[in-house]
């Protein structure tokens, strides 16, 4: 009983916190329009996104065509649109696949040990010697290019990452006494790791979710922009700002706002990483209010 | 008895070997991962059986896959990388011509990033909690988020085709045409370095906001010496060793990062080199590229903890 009532004043005290720092609640309301952005963003487009309409290309922005038109009089505000919703989509399925497989490793590497922990350390580290994009070319040079391509590339790449993270927390919760208790009562390793590891090393995770959300995008519109990505007629934000490219002096729009969707995405999701690391990880969180004490 | 930094760095030299076998391992795989036939795949509309028969034995797919890794692993290890999918050219001899225009990138680069982010960062760390703090905070929040390829689309529209004041794309070797090299290398190497500057930041202030809590910063003030030789002497000083890591770091993802920046850019470095090689399904030339980088980022890690053993005592003796 009391351990439930202490749980439970822990979590209200981090939701406290949580809503306490107004750069989160702000980065999570932004980050909610944008996901409501993508999940409607055929209904709310005022134009079809491949709708051509050439007597008025390279419109400026107006009343009508809220962020101009591009060299073939297509609507820009609602290519943006359904690009987010790509975009959000790729994110979204090659980080969960990053997370699943990632943390899998992680978590049965550091709660074995020995030398699977060695054998899947080592697989890990060979994988971050990698930069994350030529990584991810090389998948797609493997695969070829597209959307699904993309989802994996980015999974594998960030895969890494999770194990790192989930097993340097379940080595630390490995050696609590409530777990080391639990296994003298001769409890089973599944049971223990759904009672006490997973529970325990989901803080640190959450953060690591929200940044890679972040650097998924990021990705993502890269290899987008390189032509590796998302595939037309599906409008990508990457492959947007590369034909704008062409027209840098005669229409600014065309580059300026499939950019500021991808900044604006990618910013939201890593302050709300930062806010959420503040209250989540309980390390980083001790040494915050060590020093607010101080 | 050896001295234990030798002892640290043949564990250390060791340890990059024996990723470096897993990255050959990857490498050598990339090419037999393909679905389907590479060399086919290669050839697309300019196949012939005999072209096929040709290129297939010249890259020796045609071998058990045994005797292919353990020849692959021969040559890459004498700096043999075979010959280019496409042109028939050394993949050693293209990589090579390729590399000064991307390490000369890369090191403008981190430099730039450097002169922003050492002042930037001590300053906010030193100021924590403050106004400026906050503002060098979003500022780095700011410089994370920017997709770098947009950033430099934005810096040519405003200073190449607006201004007129630099050019838009291209390189001029150094030694050949250094006021060219400097007024070609300006546009990517602030596009790279402010994107790495906003990274390093938040480790200089967070190497600054650890050093500032320790016990001895604390003795070096209870015994009254004036807080700037504290802060120079004692905080700074301590901050900058956890930052010569970050900067290695930064340095080696500079340098197999920078493919899109060479693409906006057209800069004839590495970066561009695998982007094409991947649209032309080049695999010799993919795999050579991304050991090359690989290499590069094992080597850049070892003379960082050589460097960081050197400096730091601590780390050598635990």
């Amino acid at each position: 009983m009391t351990d439930l009532s202490t749980d439970e004043s822990t979590r209200v005290a981090s939701w406290r916190l949580l809503l306490r720092n107004p750069v989160t609640v702000v980065s999570a309301v932004v980050l909610a329009a944008i996901v409501v952005v993508a999940l409607t963003a055929q209904w709310i487009a005022p134009f079809g996104f491949n709708d051509i309409d050439v007597p008025n290309a390279l419109a400026p922005p107006s009343g009508t065509h809220w962020f101009g038109t591009d060299e073939l009089g297509r609507d820009v505000f609602s290519r943006v649109l359904v690009a987010i919703q790509a975009s959000m989509r790729v994110a979204v399925v090659s980080v969960a696949f990053a997370v699943v497989v990632g943390v899998t490793i992680g978590v049965v590497a550091g709660y074995r040990g020995g030398w699977v922990d060695t054998v899947f350390m080592r697989v890990v580290d060979v994988m971050f010697a990698f930069p994350v994009l030529l990584l991810a070319l090389a998948v797609v040079a493997i695969l070829g290019p597209g959307a699904t391509t993309t989802m994996l590339a980015i999974g594998i790449v960030y895969t890494p990452i999770f194990a790192r993270v989930a097993r340097a927390s379940s080595l630390s919760v490995r050696v609590e006494p409530f777990v080391q208790a639990s296994q003298t009562m001769g409890t089973g390793p599944m049971y223990i790791l759904r009672r006490h590891i997973l529970p325990n090393i989901s803080g640190p995770l959450i953060v690591q979710t929200s940044l890679s959300l972040a650097f998924a995008i990021l990705s993502e519109a890269a290899l987008s922009f390189l032509g590796l990505g998302i595939q037309p007629p599906q409008p990508s934000l990457g492959r947007m700002i590369f034909d704008s490219q062409g027209f840098v002096t005669l229409a600014w729009w065309m580059a300026v706002f499939p950019g500021a969707a991808i900044f604006v995405a990618v910013l939201a999701f890593n302050l709300l990483g930062d806010g959420l690391r503040d209250v989540l990880d309980p390390k980083q969180r001790t040494m915050i209010e060590a020093r607010r004490q101080r | 008895m050896t001295h234990p930094i030798v002892r640290f760095l043949a564990r250390r030299v060791l340890y990059s070997l024996v990723v470096l076998l897993g990255v050959l391992v990857v490498v050598f795989a990339l090419v037999h991962l393909v679905p389907g036939d590479p060399v086919r795949i290669a050839l697309g509309t300019r196949y012939t059986p005999e072209a096929y028969e040709a290129l297939r034995s010249a890259s020796g797919l045609d071998r058990p896959l045994v005797t292919q890794f353990v020849s692959y692993l021969g040559s890459a290890l004498t700096g043999d990388l075979g010959v280019s999918f496409r042109n028939g050219d050394p993949v050693t001899v293209t990589l090579l011509e390729r590399l000064p225009a991307t390490v000369s990138l890369g090191l403008v680069g981190i430099v730039i990033a450097l002169l922003i982010a050492l002042p930037a960062g001590i300053f906010s760390g030193l100021r924590e909690g403050r106004v400026s703090d906050a503002i060098v905070r979003v500022s780095s929040q700011f410089g994370v988020s920017v997709p770098d390829f947009w950033l430099g689309i934005l810096l040519i529209a405003l200073f190449a085709s607006t201004l007129g004041w630099l050019p838009t794309s291209g390189y001029r070797p150094l030694f050949e045409d250094p006021s060219g090299w400097l007024r070609h290398i300006v546009l990517p190497g602030l596009t790279v370095g402010l994107v790495a500057a906003a990274i390093l930041t938040r480790y200089v202030r967070s190497a600054v906001l650890e050093v500032a809590s320790t016990g001895y910063v604390r003795t070096a003030r209870s015994k009254g010496l004036p807080p700037r030789v504290v802060t120079s002497r004692h905080i700074v000083r301590n901050a900058l060793v956890p930052v010569l890591t970050i900067t290695g770091i930064q340095l080696a993802t500079i340098l197999g990062g920078v493919i899109v920046v060479e693409v906006v850019f057209a800069w004839p470095g590495l970066g561009r080199l695998v982007y094409n090689a991947v649209a032309a399904r080049d695999y010799p030339l993919i795999q050579g590229a991304v050991l090359l980088i690989a290499v590069l980022f094992l080597l850049i890690n070892l003379i960082v903890d050589a460097l960081y053993a050197v400096v730091d005592p601590r780390i050598r003796l635990s």
